[in-house]
C-alpha cells in the first residue's frame, strides 16, 4: 500500500479571469504506517493539495496513485459535521459497519462520550474537531488526510487533541498525510515531513525522524524544529515568532 | 388563549355586522349554525367536504412530487434550467382560470382534467421553491459526503434531504394554500360535487346561510390540517437547531 504524489501545476482561475499559480511542483511518497507532513506557510496550496489527493479535484498536471479501494478518512479544517444529525449519528453514518466496543473506545479517546446525543450546534469548535476526527478513524481508513486539525484552538486544548491524535494513529496502520502551518505539531505527529515553499507550492526539503512519535524528547524535537527553520529560510528567529 | 380571545372577537363582530346589514346579506352566527347542522345531518356536508379533501390531496401530492423532482434537477443540472426556465415563467405567470378551463375543454368534465389543472396551477411554484434549495446545497458537505463515499440513497436521506426540508416545507405551505384557493374553482366550473359547487349553487339559490355554512367548515378543515398537521411536522424538521426559527 503506498501514496504517490507528483503534482506538476496546479491553476486557479479567480472571478475576475486571472490565472495564477497554486502549486509550481510537489513530490512525494507515503506508505503504510507511516504520518507524512507537508509544512508550509498559510496559503501556499496545502488544502488545494489534500483535495487533489482525495479526488475531489481532478484539474492539475501530474500523477496521483493511491491504494487501490483505500478506505479515505478525511478531518477537514471545518469540521463539516451535518448539524441535522447527532455525534453518533454523524459517526454512525460514515462507518455502519463499525462495531459499538470499537466506536466506544474511539469516543472515550477523544473525551466524547458524554456529547454523543448532541448536535453539533451544540458544540465547541474543540469539539466539533474531535467529533470530525471520531468520523475519519471510524471508517478504519487506509489513508487518513488531516487538513490542520489543530488551528485556532488554544494551545493547551491544541495540545491535548495532538496527543489524542497521535494515540490513535499509533493503533492502527495506515498511510496519514498530514497538513499545518505549525512546525512544533509537524515535528511531534510526523515521521516524513515535506517542507514547502510558499505559493506556488514547490519541494524544499524532506526530513525523516527516526524516533516514535512517543519517545521524542524535548531536546530532540527543539534541534529538528531549529534544522527546519534553518532550511526554510536560514533566519530561526523569523520563523520562530509566527 | 390569545387565540380563542381572537376568535371570539371575530364572532362578536360578524354578530354586530349581521346587525347591522340585515339577514339577508349577512345572517347572524346561528343561521349558519344551524345551515351548517342541517348539511351535516343529511350527510351532504361530509360527502362534499371529502371530495374536496381527496381532490386536494391528490393534486398536492402530484404537484409537489412532480415539482420538487423537476426543481432539484433545474438547480443541479445547467442545462435543464435552461430548458425549463420558459416553461417555467409561462406556468407561473398563467391565470389559474385560464388552466382550468382549457383543461375543461381539453380533458371534458372528468375528475382528471379537474385534479390535472390543480395541479398544474401548485405546480411551479414548487418548481421555484426548490430550484433555490438545490442551488443552495453546501459543497462543502457534498465533498465530505463523496470522500466518505457515502452511498447515493444515503447521502440523499442524510445530507441533500435535510438541506431541502425547510425548501420543501415552504413549499407545501404556501401551494396547500394555493390549491384550498383553486380546488373550489375547479369545482365550481366543472364537478357535481365537493365544496366549489354547493357554494356555486347556494350562490344561485342565494343561499347565504348554506353557501357561509360550507365556506366555513372548509375554513375549520383548513385550519386543523394546518394546526394538527403541517406545523408537527416542521416543528419535527427543525428540532435540530437551537433555537427554532
Amino acid at each position: 500500500m503506498r501514496l504517490e504524489v507528483d503534482i506538476t501545476g496546479k491553476t486557479f482561475r479567480n472571478a475576475a479571469g486571472e490565472t495564477h499559480d497554486v502549486i509550481a511542483g510537489v513530490t512525494f511518497a507515503l506508505d503504510a504506517g507511516e504520518v507524512g507532513v507537508l509544512v508550509g506557510p498559510s496559503g501556499c496550496g496545502k488544502s488545494t493539495m489534500l483535495r487533489i489527493l482525495a479526488g475531489l479535484d481532478p484539474d492539475f498536471h501530474g500523477r496521483v496513485s493511491r491504494p487501490a479501494n483505500a478506505r479515505v478518512g478525511f478531518v477537514f479544517q471545518e469540521p463539516r459535521l451535518l448539524p441535522w444529525r447527532s455525534v453518533e449519528e454523524n459517526v454512525r453514518l460514515v462507518a455502519p459497519r463499525a462495531d459499538a466496543a470499537k466506536l466506544a473506545a474511539l469516543f472515550e479517546v477523544l473525551e466524547l462520550s458524554a456529547h454523543r446525543n448532541h448536535f453539533p450546534g451544540e458544540l465547541s469548535l474543540g469539539l466539533a474537531r474531535r467529533v470530525a476526527l471520531a468520523r475519519a478513524f471510524a471508517v478504519e481508513p487506509d489513508l487518513l488526510i488531516l487538513d490542520e486539525p489543530l488551528a485556532s484552538l488554544d494551545a493547551a486544548l491544541a495540545g491535548r487533541l495532538r496527543d489524542q491524535i497521535a494515540v490513535l494513529m499509533d493503533n492502527r496502520s495506515m498511510i496519514t498525510l498530514l497538513v499545518t502551518h505549525d512546525v512544533d505539531d509537524a515535528v511531534r505527529l510526523g515521521d516524513r515531513l515535506f517542507l514547502l515553499s510558499p505559493r506556488p507550492a514547490r519541494n524544499l526539503a524532506e526530513l525523516r525522524i527516526a524516533a516514535p512519535r512517543n519517545k521524542r524528547g524535548d531536546a530532540e524535537i527543539a534541534a529538528i524544529k531549529l534544522d527546519i527553520m534553518r532550511r526554510i529560510n536560514g533566519d530561526a528567529a523569523k520563523l520562530g515568532a509566527s | 388563549m390569545p387565540r380563542l380571545l381572537s376568535f371570539a372577537a371575530l364572532l362578536a363582530s360578524w354578530w354586530i355586522g349581521s346587525l347591522l346589514a340585515g339577514d339577508a346579506k349577512l345572517p347572524p352566527p346561528p343561521a349558519v349554525l344551524s345551515a351548517m347542522i342541517a348539511e351535516a345531518r343529511s350527510g351532504d356536508l361530509f360527502f362534499h367536504l371529502g371530495m374536496t379533501l381527496a381532490r386536494v390531496a391528490l393534486a398536492f401530492t402530484l404537484a409537489m412530487s412532480l415539482g420538487a423532482a423537476i426543481g432539484y434537477l433545474m438547480g443541479r443540472v445547467r442545462l435543464a434550467d435552461r430548458l425549463g426556465d420558459p416553461w417555467l415563467i409561462l406556468l407561473l405567470n398563467l391565470p389559474a382560470l385560464v388552466v382550468i378551463v382549457l383543461a375543461y375543454i381539453w380533458a371534458g368534465l372528468t375528475e382528471v382534467a379537474a385534479i390535472a389543472a390543480i395541479a398544474i396551477n401548485k405546480l411551479p411554484t414548487a418548481v421555484v421553491t426548490l430550484r433555490e434549495g438545490a442551488r443552495a446545497l453546501d459543497a462543502a458537505l457534498d465533498e465530505m459526503s463523496t470522500v466518505f463515499a457515502l452511498p447515493r440513497w444515503k447521502k440523499f436521506r442524510h445530507v441533500i434531504l435535510p438541506q431541502l426540508s425547510p425548501y420543501i416545507a415552504a413549499a407545501a405551505r404556501s401551494g396547500l394554500s394555493l390549491v384550498w384557493k383553486i380546488v373550489l374553482v375547479a369545482e365550481l366550473l366543472g364537478r357535481p360535487n365537493g365544496v366549489g359547487f354547493e357554494i356555486g349553487v347556494a350562490f344561485q339559490l342565494f343561499d347565504i346561510p348554506r353557501l357561509l355554512a360550507y365556506s366555513l367548515s372548509f375554513a375549520v378543515v383548513v385550519l386543523l390540517i394546518e394546526t394538527l398537521l403541517v406545523q408537527p411536522f416542521e416543528a419535527r424538521l427543525s428540532r435540530w437547531r437551537p433555537r427554532a426559527a
